[in-house]
């Protein structure tokens, strides 16, 4: 009897051996996915995500609100409360707090002294947001940095879009105030905590929704400092 | 024997007698061949050569989570801008490295192939490590928008994203592995705010912490509560469409 011939026999050991590994092309079709190489098309190194054109203009949403985009008003000023499209509330100021933590906080550090954990790695001191000239710098100064750069410091108009920048700027006015508080500015029950501090809490385990404190503890544990 | 002739009269026999264990034993043979076969297959299949899982592959720089998360803990979203809001998580541009490291490192060789693509605009070529196939739709963001935190798909039992010092993928990102968590989110979903905790896992301290504060016993009952509260319509979770359109 003779069923299957040798071919067959060799062809259906070679698809066995080969079903594994195999990727067809269902798998890596004929179309980019974001950040794919380009080399094929645009030449070896390029990205198939390319850079805009120099002079290009967007079709719409142009950035023209010098106010919400540029932070500053019609008379080239540095705007000295937020702008009209942005609404100071609780809400915002969480925003600011959550998204300070994420791209400032690494350099400024969670107080903003500018003692961040990339700074103890050797990067350059930012001023500390206590300091005179930074108080006295209107909120719009902040967009402004965190838009364009200072010093050393990059810019994040790439990274922060421009609704979280104001945020962040208006949650570095309450870092200001939670450093220079005076005691007239307390709730009773506030000030009769601050001359009243509760015995520090010993903790077993990490607390809930502390990521930074985590990643110190972690660290201590692991003394690399 | 067999006759033949219906007078008694028996033919030589075609085989010897052994032949008959013999076809008994290669009857089990086959079986025992088969078995063999399809457990060196599966055993292939989910083998890291396959699936590599756990495995680092060479790059460009040897970049370390470890350093950068769980030594100076920078948040994942300084570098994943996208995560919360692209369908792509994002790799970061050279930009991104250089807003610390053009004072920090680099001076050093192995950080070279960075400061060449920052002065020369040419982007850097990390070897991709979690690739869908073309034929799946996926969208990073619904996932971290409804609960599924970092270390569930980015960590294992032994190699946690936040301490990889070479990057590796963590899961198999095979099918099952999707139908697992679409099939029952509840056994994973997580309060909205602790996604980015590398710490909370089903079970875990800082997950019991979720579970007293949510005022449930366990992760079923804050799964049920999560899966309802963030509106994840389960039911639809596994239609064909919902992953490959």
């Amino acid at each position: 009897m003779k069923w299957m011939s040798m071919k067959n026999w060799v062809l259906c050991g070679l698809v066995l051996a080969t079903m594994t590994g195999c990727h067809p092309d269902l798998w890596n079709q004929d179309r980019y996915e974001p950040l794919e190489s380009g080399a094929s098309v645009f030449g070896e190194g390029e990205s198939s995500a390319r850079m805009l054109v120099e002079g290009t203009v967007p079709y719409q949403g142009a950035k023209l609100d010098d106010a919400y985009y540029r932070g500053r008003n019609t008379n080239g000023e540095l705007l000295t409360a937020l702008p009209e499209q942005m609404t100071l509330s609780r809400e915002l100021l969480k925003r600011g707090q959550e998204r300070y933590g994420i791209y400032c906080s690494p350099c400024h550090g969670d107080q903003g002294a500018g003692d961040g954990m990339i700074v103890q790695r050797g990067f350059v001191p930012p001023t500390n947001f206590s300091a005179p000239r930074l108080l006295e710098s209107p909120v719009g100064y902040y967009f402004e940095v965190m838009t364009n750069g200072f010093g050393r410091m990059y810019s994040y108009a790439s990274r922060i879009p421009v609704e979280d920048r104001w945020a962040i700027a208006a949650y570095v006015r309450v870092l200001q105030l939670s450093q220079n508080a005076t005691p007239d500015l307390l709730t009773d029950e506030l000030l009769n905590k601050a001359k009243n501090p509760p015995a520090p809490k010993v903790e077993a385990g990490h607390g809930a929704g502390h990521e930074a404190d985590n990643h110190e503890n972690k660290e201590e544990a692991k003394g690399e400092h | 024997m067999i006759s033949l002739n219906g007078k008694g009269n028996s033919v030589a026999p075609v085989f010897p007698p052994g032949v008959n264990s013999l076809v008994r034993w290669s009857i089990a043979g086959g079986v025992v061949l088969v078995l063999t076969v399809v457990g060196l297959a599966s055993a292939l299949y989910w083998s890291p050569l396959v699936t590599d899982v756990n495995v680092a592959k060479e790059q460009p720089v040897p970049f370390s989570h470890h350093r950068h998360v769980s030594a100076n803990g920078i948040d994942c979203r300084y570098c994943h801008t996208t995560v919360e809001t692209s369908s792509f998580a994002g790799i970061p541009p050279t930009e991104t490295c250089m807003t610390c490291h053009s004072v920090i490192l680099n001076d050093q060789e192995m950080f070279k192939p960075v400061v060449d693509s920052w002065e020369s605009g040419k982007p850097m070529e990390w070897t991709r490590l979690n690739d869908m196939p073309d034929f799946v739709y996926f969208n990073h963001s619904i996932h971290i928008d409804k609960g599924i935190g970092c270390n569930h798909c980015h960590s294992n039992e032994t190699a946690k994203i936040e301490d990889m010092r070479l990057t590796v993928k963590a899961q198999t990102f095979h099918m099952s592995w999707c139908l697992d968590c679409h099939k029952d989110p509840s056994q994973y979903i997580r309060p909205k705010d602790e996604v980015f905790n590398m710490d909370w896992e089903p079970g875990s301290v800082d997950a019991k912490n979720s579970y007293e504060a949510f005022g449930v016993a366990n992760q079923e009952e804050l799964g049920a509560k999560l899966v309802k509260d963030y509106n994840v319509e389960v039911e639809q979770l596994t239609n064909c469409s919902i992953c490959h359109r």
